[in-house]
């Protein structure tokens, strides 16, 4: 036998695409999403939730509730045994509103029932007295500017005791007072856009016979949620345990607590699991959204397309409470200029209180904003100076080695200019042929509003920057424990960690991880819970770099523990060790046994703690510091149609190049890249959460309109592979870079179609025809 | 009220219905097939697709008490035994099923469409899934489902 021979036949490892380990349940129907759980004399959970932006709570009577046939049970703040409040960077969020309520739709009582109609009707009797007070709606009034980064406002009232700035983020580099042949100043804004993720919140609590909870949830992260009911229940985490339910997607909206506590609390009361499913309506209530954004950006350039200086303001409104705006500030500010290598950099960026929706993590958290900004800014420069948009951007793109406006280098491959040009190369969709036109190709689609008159097509470029893993120091790890054992004769690998998979794929890349590491074909998925240590937040494209170095580094323990045995029950020392397909293989001698035989009843197990290289906190005055783990780069192009009569939008193609570092599956990989794209259009043309005077106007699928397939041009997706040295197999993360460069570019695509500015993103029709919207560059 | 009705195949019978269910409530709650899924409950999404005596409806849309009698096809219901539906392998192979809430109620629209259209071209898939979000995939894998599936049912047909 050649050694040559050894390599593996087994076809789901690293680079491969096997199919997921749950496809086969989800095809089916089998699947058990957090919403389908269900259990024997189970209650059904309700919340009322406040109909008023902001109010004091006078009274509230529970009687007609509890007097209901059916009912339970009802609660309020006052059975809250632990502390009321929690949040995801500090505790200011009431599990139960007490005194006041912040926003429309924050939770004040709880009714469980015996059918979810009882419960919501219920829910509805219980008489709250309000007292109404003036909402804060507005980001840059409620911290007191009366322009633009210019405190002076006074008499705002205080939402929170600390004041309404929930943060803000200074950067300072290079010349403070630069001098610039052009100066371009461009004011945006961006909308309150929602995950809107198909399974709606919910979940089972079960109470235990130890006085403990036992909690079935669809969650991104088991053990911050674990330390927030602990909190709120005043249990210990050895009473509060949790487990993974099928999750119907996430995006950023499932960070925060949701129906969690609630549940929880209503199954103590009663004694009896309760099950809490919110309607489509209350889904939009009861979880945060990605942050509107007033932005104003002045861009100082030569005449060669050099960009000198960026002086830039951002105005984040975080809503009623903090949730992760923090970070979503920091992301915003560090990565606010794009992936541009500028030497004189100003940027202050505010995440502000008000009594708007609260807002909070969403897929490209904090960068997608400023993205509409940079890119809108890019393009004008290049036709201030007659410049290729494409061009200026390569002119000024980010290399490895390049410092950000952080100070902190690129350590590893930032192909922006390859991105570009390999992204402007694709083919671009054919005019359309007036012979052959088919309706659902035009803009406004079979309502037959054009045949071709009035329409016209742009093209527009944009690229994404965004940060991998969690910044500014904070401790990101996972945990990962392998179990290597015989099973009927054969290897099998069970794998366990608390890491949620929402969708993704990550239980298929831990099932490749194991399968390249361990040479064992069989691997088993321990259900996520929180009886493994914390698997961190599948947030922040994050997961398959860290638990999946967690996981590999796992391996390699069990791996060196085989090898051990190995040597020993060989009684010498063999070289070149390797596990391929179930056995022991020598790079020097070849096959050298199987894993049963040398296993037997052996059982080895390993858990690892891992982290990525450590980040620091930025500079509070100067912004400086290596805050970030690793940065990601896609850059897409975007071919748009548009009835400029009617201002209608089709995108007829949206073409993404992304640097993946290594494709560990290169089929989920694109998955991600096609379905990232899509949120991005879906904020470009029609997504926006319409808040009035803090009252949400647009609560439904019907009203709040996410793209159908109809909306979807046919995409191109090309992936780099430079790998990253500091990170796992290379890897670069996926997830969230093509949801911050399609919107951009179909907005670029937009204006050049429209010669219109459009500021205002998402575009309405109005925007289109030349509505009232005007840029602000003043003489 | 009273329900009896036929659902995969099977007789059923059910007591003490409250007016207001859904059929979507009933599949899912009274009778254990959570396949069907709720996504939206006012007929946006799909994602609560069945056949009721042979057309696919928003089952969150249909009154229990309207299912009295009828027929009932759901995604439980696709697959021969152990063996997947053409359109479910496909699925399962191009990376059409990410976090899989809407893949209930586009498999049972999709067989509608390839039983009606086997050879649709891309518009025609566009259209006839135009009723079902998703918002995981950009649908781009699912497409290719769709054409793969097609292919392998004209191929055995
Ligand atoms: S749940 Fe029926 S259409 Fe959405
Ligand atoms: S796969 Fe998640 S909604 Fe379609």
């Amino acid at each position: 036998m050649t050694l040559r021979t050894e390599s593996s036949t087994s076809t789901g490892r690293i680079g491969d695409s096997p199919q997921r380990p749950d496809a086969t349940l989800k095809v089916t129907g089998q699947f058990a999403y957090s919403s389908d759980l269900w259990m024997e004399g189970m209650l059904w959970g309700s919340t009322l939730r406040s109909p008023h932006p902001y109010a004091r709570i006078r009274s509230i009577d529970i009687a007609p509730a509890l007097a209901m046939a059916g009912v339970q049970a009802v609660l309020t703040a006052d059975d809250v045994p632990g502390i009321n409040a929690y949040g995801l960077d500090h505790p200011d969020q009431p599990v139960l509103a007490e005194d006041v309520v912040r926003y429309q739709g924050e939770p004040v009582a709880l009714v469980a029932a015996d059918h979810p109609e009882v419960a919501r009707l219920a829910a509805e009797r219980i008489v709250v007295d309000y007292e109404q007070l003036t909402p804060i709606t507005d980001a840059m009034t409620a911290v007191g500017h009366v322009d633009w980064n210019t405190p002076g406002r006074t008499g705002v009232p205080s939402l929170h005791p600390d004041g309404n700035l929930v943060r803000h983020v200074k950067i300072r580099t290079g010349d403070p007072d630069p001098k610039a042949d052009v100066v371009i100043i461009g004011e945006y804004d961006v909308g309150m856009q929602d995950q809107a993720f198909l399974g709606p919140e919910s979940g089972l609590a079960v109470p235990a016979e130890d006085g403990g909870i036992d909690l079935y949830v669809a969650t991104q992260w088991l053990h911050v949620d674990q330390k927030q009911i602990c909190a709120a229940l005043g249990l210990g985490p050895d009473k509060v345990r949790l487990t993974l339910a099928g999750v119907g997607g996430a995006f950023g909206g499932r960070e925060d607590l949701s129906m969690h506590v609630h549940a929880c609390l209503l199954a103590i009361h009663t004694g009896k699991p309760v099950k809490i499913v919110y309607n489509r309506a209350e889904s939009f209530l009861g979880h945060v959204h990605r942050h509107p954004a007033r932005m104003r950006y002045e861009h100082g350039v030569r005449r060669d397309g050099t960009i000198v200086y960026v002086h830039a303001t951002i105005y984040l409104d975080g809503g009623a409470y903090a949730s992760s705006t923090p970070a979503v500030v920091a992301n915003a500010a560090t990565m606010g200029i794009g992936p541009y290598d500028v030497p004189n950099v100003r940027m202050d960026c505010y995440g502000a209180y008000t009594n708007n929706p609260p807002c909070g993590a969403m897929r490209g958290f904090g960068t997608v904003q400023a993205a509409y900004a940079y890119e809108a800014q890019l393009d004008r420069i290049a036709a201030e100076l007659g410049l290729d948009p494409v061009g200026v951007r390569c002119r000024n793109a980010l290399h490895e080695g390049s410092r950000v406006p952080t100070g902190q280098l690129v350590d590893s491959a930032a192909p922006v200019v390859e991105l570009l040009h390999r992204v402007e190369a694709l083919p671009l969709p054919p005019p359309v042929d007036p012979s052959r036109l088919d309706l659902r190709e035009q803009p406004g689609g079979v309502s037959n509003t054009t045949h071709g008159e009035g329409v016209r097509r742009g093209v527009g470029y944009a690229v994404a920057f965004k940060n991998v893993g969690f910044s500014e120091g904070f401790d990101d790890y996972s945990t990962a424990r392998v179990r290597l054992e015989i099973v009927g004769g054969e290897p099998v690998v069970t794998v366990y960690t608390a890491a949620a998979e929402v969708g993704q794929g990550l239980v298929t890349v831990e099932q490749q991880i194991v399968r390249t590491e361990l040479g064992v074909e069989k691997v088993v998925l321990a259900p996520a819970d929180t009886r493994v240590g914390n698997g961190g937040s599948t947030s922040a494209s994050r997961q398959t770099y860290v638990t999946g170095g967690a996981l590999k580094a796992a391996c390699e323990a069990v791996r060196a523990e085989v090898f051990d045995v190995a040597q020993r029950c060989y009684g010498r020392m063999v070289r070149g060790l390797r596990l391929v397909d179930g056995k022991v293989v020598s790079d020097t001698e070849g096959g050298i046994g199987s894993l049963a035989d040398l296993l037997a009843d052996t059982v080895v197990e390993r858990t690892v703690e891992w982290r990525h290289r450590p980040t620091y906190p930025l500079d509070p005055e100067t912004g400086q510091a290596d805050a970030h783990v690793q940065y990601a780069f896609a850059a897409h192009r975007a071919v748009v149609d548009v009835d400029t009569e009617l201002g209608l939008v089709k995108v007829v193609a949206l073409d993404c190049v992304q640097d993946v570092g290594r494709a560990i599956n290169p089929q989920a990989v694109r998955g991600q890249i096609y379905g990232g794209s899509v949120q991005g259009l879906g904020l470009a043309v029609m997504e926006e959460i319409v808040v009035t005077d803090g009252l949400v106007r647009n609560a439904s699928f019907t009203d709040y309109l996410i793209p159908t397939i109809l909306d979807v041009p046919p995409m191109r997706v090309e992936l780099l592979e430079y790998a990253d040295p500091h990170a796992p197999y290379g890897l670069r993360g996926v997830g969230e870079p093509p949801t911050i460069s399609s919107g951009p570019a179909i907005l670029s695509a937009l204006r050049q179609a429209t010669r219109q500015p459009l500021t205002h993103i998402p575009v309405h029709p109005d925007h289109l025809i030349g509505g009232p919207v005007a840029l602000t560059n003043p003489e | 009220m009273r329900i009896t009705c036929t659902v995969n195949g099977q007789a059923r019978e059910l007591d003490d219905v409250w007016e207001g269910e859904s059929l979507l409530y009933v599949l899912r709650e009274r009778m254990g097939l959570p396949g069907s899924k709720n996504a939206c409950e006012q007929g946006e999404c799909g994602s609560c697709t069945v056949y009721l005596d042979g057309e696919t409806v928003c089952s969150c849309l249909v009154a229990a008490g309207q299912a009295d009698g009828r027929e009932i096809r759901t995604v439980e219901g696709l697959s021969d035994g152990e063996r997947l539906h053409p359109i479910q392998q496909a699925f399962v192979e191009t990376g059409a099923v990410q976090c899989g809430f809407c893949t209930p109620g586009l498999l049972v629209q999709i067989e509608d469409l390839l039983r009606r259209t086997p050879d649709p071209t891309d518009l025609e898939i566009r259209e006839a899934l135009a009723g079902n979000l998703c918002r995981c995939t950009g649908y781009e894998q699912i497409l290719e489902a769709v054409r793969l599936a097609a292919g392998r049912i004209r191929s055995t047909a």
